[in-house]
């Protein structure tokens, strides 16, 4: 109370926003890949796409709310702008990112205007839906897509036309976890920022929103916008670094993958998202390596186990680890 | 600023067959301090819903400053000046108080879309929102999370939230309720000590606070205004005190 008092109000919220040192440590830590486990670089890489798309979930989930059953919709387009792209002969990289930002946006731009009207179970059921229909389309689209067997003939380019995609997944790790990275730095001034504050007014205490001025419509659709640009850049990545997309992009087994993954993590932390991807990959990769079967009924056990036991998630858990050993209550 | 404030025209409004608002006249002049009464299930709460948007006419106008903003939603009445207080703690239960006020005045400053600069950034937004904490005497706690304040400090930090909107109209729903009697003479203290730029009207039950605090007193009854004037002439209507005051009931029993 009175050390509390002695400190400004600028000196609080400045002290929130700046880095951990448990920051530097993770980030540090995900170049640990390339000495330790060169071989599991591909795996690597899809942990760091996945991260990147439950750090997507993360903005609109825990930070504004908004319970989302299909977002791999926008993941999923991402993945076909950039493979077709692709495979119409132009497999250059990081333009390809910025056409399926843009594609993934525009239709979350669209459908935010859905979104932001609805809450709880509706909002569960119409992203569900947007889901299902956008996966329905794919499929009887195959002329475009593909279809059920898959989008062929993709060919990425090298990365600024020197840095050629290896079977190791030295590249693709490489380059993933530095669009993970730049996007994170986005993704954590957004959540320091003034916007950010009114996300988690809207978390809090939504239709208290407007009492104090706060257009809340218009919030949400931004906020969506956002977070399908980014999933839409996840989706890509997948498929520059695969040089495969399939409709399983799009599907509901990858939209409910995510939410689980970002619970297990935790929520509205943007670290739980990431926690959570390489816990959930990990997993599956060793468990599933085991007894292919049995994979979901171990997932399903740790999902309960963290609701039960850990309301914040793993990182949650480990925070309040870290207070207790520090001697805080 | 106009010769009024903010008026009420001719407003209905009816759920189903209960009628809630029935022909409501309502003048409101700058720098006054109204206090609305009546028994309950007046529909003193649903007027002020009625005026700041939360509930739609069904027939009516309300007017802010000479504009009509009946059409105009919530959040953009809020822009205006018109605010309100909830009578049951509507806050923002994990931000602490002075993230809180803070959002407030980024919204009102229309830089709570930006996204892309810091919050410590924004110095001004932030030094506002302190002073208003510290005006309501919750500096001291505006680093704790909204839950864990004691509940009169959470019905101050509803009238922070408030003023933070920079209100020229402020509609308080019973800002006391659920204050302890002593307590709830320090809130109003709070109130009567903002700016007579601001019109104040609050529901009240007490009518100890509504006589020391108001300087006009509406009575409301069965979705319609029974009367307006000062303490001392609604203190001697006849018509308030049968129906009010407790001489006797609307229906003429004496309780």
């Amino acid at each position: 109370m009175t050390t509390q008092a002695l400190t400004g109000p600028h000196d609080y919220l400045r002290a929130q926003i700046r880095w951990h040192w448990s920051e530097i440590a993770f980030w540090l830590a995900t170049l640990l890949p390339f000495v330790l486990a060169p071989n599991y670089l591909v795996l690597a890489s899809q942990i760091a796409i996945t991260g990147l798309f439950a750090l997507s979930l993360d903005l609109i989930l825990g930070y504004a709310g908004i319970i989302s059953l299909g977002h791999a919709a926008y993941f999923g387009i991402g993945s076909y702008t950039a493979g077709l792209l692709s495979a119409h002969g132009w497999g250059e990289p990081l333009t390809g990112l910025l056409a399926a930002a843009a594609a993934a946006g525009l239709f979350g731009y669209l459908t935010s205007f859905i979104i932001a009207r609805f809450r709880h179970l509706a909002l569960i059921m119409i992203t569900l839906g947007i889901g299902l229909v956008l996966v329905e389309a794919a499929n009887s689209a195959s002329w475009l897509t593909g279809g059920f067997d898959g989008l062929q003939g993709i060919h990425s380019w090298p990365i600024l036309a020197r840095f050629r995609f290896d079977l190791y997944g030295y590249t693709a790790y490489s380059y993933s976890l530095m669009v993970l990275f730049v996007v994170f730095l986005a993704a954590r001034r957004l959540t320091h920022s003034p916007f950010g504050l009114a996300l988690r007014g809207i978390r809090e205490n939504g239709p208290r929103m407007p009492a104090i001025g706060a257009p809340t419509h218009a919030h949400i659709r931004a906020i969506y916008t956002i977070a399908a640009v980014i999933a839409g850049i996840a989706g890509a990545l997948l498929a520059e670094t695969t040089e495969t997309v399939s409709l399983e992009s799009l599907g509901f087994q990858r939209s409910a993958d995510v939410l689980v993954m970002l619970i297990l993590g935790g929520t509205g932390r943007l670290y739980g998202g990431l926690l959570g991807a390489i816990v959930y990959m990990v997993a599956r990769d060793q468990f599933s390596g085991l007894n292919p079967q049995y994979w979901y009924f171990w997932i399903g056990l740790l999902l309960i186990a963290v609701v039960l036991l850990l309301p914040n998630g793993l990182f949650g858990g480990l925070t309040a680890l870290a207070a207790r050993l520090r001697g805080r209550p | 600023m106009s010769a009024v404030a903010l008026s009420a025209r001719g407003l209905n409004k009816r759920f189903g067959s209960l009628v809630v608002a029935s022909d409501v006249e309502l003048t409101l002049p700058p720098g006054v301090r109204y206090a609305l009464i009546g028994p309950n299930g007046a529909g003193k709460t649903t007027l002020i819903n009625l005026m700041t948007g939360m509930l739609r006419p069904d027939s009516g106008r309300i007017v802010l400053d000479d504009e009509d903003v009946t059409a105009l939603p919530a959040s953009a009445r809020v822009q205006r000046g018109l605010t309100r207080t909830f009578q049951i703690n509507s806050l923002f239960p994990h931000l602490t108080a002075l993230e809180s006020v803070t959002l407030a005045v980024c919204e009102r400053r229309r830089v709570a879309a930006t996204w892309w600069r810091r919050l410590t950034a924004y110095a001004d937004e932030i030094d506002e929102a302190y002073a208003i904490l510290s005006a309501l005497t919750l500096a001291g706690v505006c680093y704790r999370l909204t839950r864990e304040l004691p509940y009169g400090q959470q019905r101050l930090l509803e009238i922070a939230l408030a003023l933070a909107t920079r209100p020229k109209v402020l509609l308080l729903d019973e800002p006391a309720a659920g204050v302890p009697r002593d307590e709830s003479k320090d809130l109003f203290a709070a109130i009567a000590g903002l700016s007579r730029d601001i019109t104040v009207l609050f529901i009240e039950h007490d009518m100890d606070l509504v006589f020391r605090f108001a300087s006009r007193v509406i009575v409301m009854v069965g979705g319609r205004v029974l009367v307006e004037g000062t303490p001392a002439e609604i203190a001697a209507d006849p018509q308030v005190r049968a129906v009010y005051l407790g001489k006797a009931r609307l229906d003429g029993r004496v309780p």
